[in-house]
């Protein structure tokens, strides 16, 4: 036990006393969480708006004041005539550009029909799409009240959609990335540091020595492990709570089981990081390994940012072996849908399975001997 | 000098992909024997003691370290040895103190437990027990991997170049120190590329390409060196080895430092005759003397009988 001590304790130091690792493990996950709340969003704010409204009449004026007081808009430009559209584009001057046809509101009075343009920046087509659908849904928003005003009642049976958000009303960015980053910072503190500090032994000859001291693979193993486990489960409670107490993200579930799969999926991690560890000889190596093997897939295939379902069928199959992905889709069930194990067992099952393949994997691989 | 054996080798083999590391090598050393490994880089001193670590698995023979076989055994073996491997292995983000307690608690013992054996070496270090390893010199840093290879008590320590890259007085001082660790009765293995060195081991055994050259006491090795040897000077050194070369009776000419050792080929060789031949070609101040050989000067002898040696 005193042995056993003593690893960990050493392990510790090896962390503490390169002030850098120690600096990036606990400064990490604040800052990724920080930047992923409140500079990386999805939500659109402060569209610049140019609006080139052709008709000048009373609809087309409510229309661009009533856009412009959801505070998402800001005018920037009123442009006289169609030909400058291109060039304030190019300028960047403005994100949309909105155009009323002449005579809008006398066509809509007689024939029932208004032509608005919506022209948004293609560039960027997330931001564009959302801008639009906002626009389009402010404007029916109107002409509807507009229209209910002028004949007493509604004129066109049409259908009119009424769309509810499920478990996140207010479409917050910070829901969808918490658990990405809970995925992505215990992979990264799990997997890579513990790959890196065992083939640090490795580089440095004293895993040479430790194995002559006649420590027992395991014993290694597990002595690296265990303040792994420790700082992820710091971690995981930093992220938590600051995304509670800072941005509001609830956890519908229950914390414990959230706390538990999270432990689980540290697992994981960690196997895959002695697994990394036993194929490889060198920190360079196993951190590019790590890096690129692990870290990427994690943010690109696991459904972090872009859905699984939109992506082509390979990379669909592929995004099966991420851990992440599993991880993923069970704090999602807990925190956002408060859902009960129940709902989560499958996915609990394959990452056991994922770390029992990749424990059997490293034991027969990790060799007392150095060859 | 009692005879039981510590470590007995036997045939052993062993290949890296299609380099022959170690050929055929058979050993007996007996316990508390200071025993040296001499060869240059690459001659398999690390890999023979990486077998007998039981790190890596012979191809062919076996190896016995203190009467436990190194591929069934090595457990046993592992915790009755002490290994101090080529390069430094300690934490070097680790204070002295905390290398040595670290390696003291892995196993299973404590510092003050053994300090009495380990007191001659870490009392020179205990200035600096909370200096960090990897800022330490590098006389410093091999007494302390020293200290931590002893820590448990080992009736076998095994020091692969402890004294590469370690200053002349560090060097002294750890021989001296190694001389001691023998007298309370530790069976000591250790290599080296110096061939000064050599002379202070019980026995040696030259190491190259992979196989034993010979196996003796240092006095033994240097009487397998039978031709009378001659140390010549010259003012002109390097026009000197090339004039000896081309002596018809010469058998072997190389430099030693800053004369020139020479053997002839005839049982006896008249000096005056060499002198005359050497004026006769240009030299200044030629000067011939008989000298006794060295161990280096049998090892060379050695490497050319088994024409191993490229001319230098």
């Amino acid at each position: 036990m005193s042995r056993f001590r003593a690893f960990v304790l050493k392990e510790f130091y090896h962390i503490f006393r390169d002030r850098r690792t120690a600096a990036i493990l606990f400064g990490m996950p604040v800052l990724q969480l920080l930047l992923f709340g409140y500079a990386i969003r999805n939500e659109i704010n402060e569209v610049k708006l140019g609006i080139c409204d052709l008709s000048h009449d009373t609809v087309t004026r409510k229309l661009t004041t009533k856009l412009l007081s959801t505070g998402t808009f800001i005018a920037i430009d009123n442009l006289h005539n169609p030909e400058e559209i291109n060039q304030t584009f190019a300028s960047g001057l403005v994100d949309e550009v909105i155009v009323f046809e002449p005579a809008f509101a006398s066509r809509l009075q007689r024939v029932g029909v208004g032509h608005v343009q919506v022209i948004t920046d293609g560039s960027d087509p997330n931001v564009s799409r959302i801008i639009t659908g906002y626009t389009l849904s402010v404007i029916q928003d109107y002409l509807r009240e507009y229209l209910k005003e002028k004949s007493g009642d509604t004129p066109h049976a049409g259908v009119i959609s009424v769309t509810v958000m499920m478990f996140n009303p207010a479409l917050k960015s910070v829901y969808l990335f918490v658990p990405g980053l809970m995925a992505l910072i215990l992979m990264l503190v799990s997997a890579l540091m513990t790959s890196i500090s065992i083939t640090r032994e490795k580089e440095n000859g004293t895993m040479e020595v430790l194995l002559v001291f006649s420590l027992k693979p395991a014993q290694i193993i597990i002595g690296k492990v265990v303040p792994y486990v420790l700082l992820a489960f710091i971690n995981l409670i930093t992220i938590l709570a600051l995304a509670f107490f800072v941005f509001g993200v609830p956890c519908r579930g229950s914390v414990v089981l959230l706390l538990l799969e999270s432990l689980l999926f540290i697992g994981t991690a960690l196997s895959l990081g002695i697994f990394i560890s036993t194929i490889t000889a060198s920190q360079q190596a196993a951190m590019m390994i790590s890096l690129a093997g692990l870290l990427l897939p994690t943010i690109l295939l696991s459904g972090f940012i872009f859905p699984v379902a939109s992506m082509p069928l390979p990379l669909q199959v592929i995004s099966n072996i991420i851990p992440a992905k599993w991880y993923l889709i069970i704090v999602r069930a807990i925190m956002l849908k408060g859902a009960s194990f129940s709902y989560v067992w499958k996915e609990t099952m394959v990452l056991v399975v994922m770390t029992a393949i990749l424990v059997t994997a490293s034991i027969i691989k990790f060799s007392e001997r150095l060859q | 000098m009692t005879s039981k054996t510590a470590v007995r080798v036997t045939g052993l083999t062993k290949h890296f992909g299609s380099v022959e590391a170690l050929r055929e090598i058979n050993l007996a050393i007996h316990e508390g024997e200071l025993f040296g490994f001499i060869g240059a880089d690459g001659a398999g001193k690390t890999t023979l003691f990486r077998i007998l670590c039981a790190l890596l698995l012979p191809d062919k023979g076996n190896a016995e370290v203190l009467g436990f076989d190194t591929v069934t055994a090595f457990r046993e073996i592992r915790k009755r040895i002490g290994y101090m491997p080529g390069r430094f292995s300690l934490y070097q983000d680790l204070s002295v103190e905390e290398n040595l307690r670290f390696f003291a608690t892995v196993f299973g013992t404590t510092i003050k437990a053994n300090y009495e054996l380990i007191k001659d070496i870490y009392s020179q270090l205990e200035p600096f027990r909370n200096r960090m390893a990897g800022k330490l010199s590098g006389g410093m840093k091999q007494k302390l991997a020293l200290s931590c290879a002893l820590v448990h008590r080992p009736e076998l320590l095994l020091l692969d170049e402890p004294t590469t890259g370690v200053d002349a007085v560090s060097r002294r001082e750890f021989w001296q120190m190694l001389g001691k660790l023998q007298k309370k009765g530790i069976t000591i293995l250790v290599s080296t590329p110096y061939m000064d060195e050599a002379a202070l081991c019980d026995r040696i055994a030259f190491l190259q390409n992979g196989a034993t050259l010979g196996i003796d006491t240092p006095k033994g090795i240097v009487s397998l060196f039978t031709r009378p040897l001659y140390a010549v000077r010259s003012l002109q050194k390097h026009i000197l080895i090339n004039t000896l070369r081309q002596y018809e009776h010469a058998a072997s000419v190389y430099a030693f430092g800053s004369c020139v050792h020479y053997t002839d080929k005839r049982p006896s060789l008249d000096q005056g005759e060499l002198q005359a031949y050497l004026t006769s070609c240009g030299l200044n101040g030629v000067q011939i003397e008989h000298i006794e050989p060295s161990i280096e000067d049998t090892f060379i002898a050695l490497l050319e009988e088994k024409g191993g040696l490229k001319n230098a």
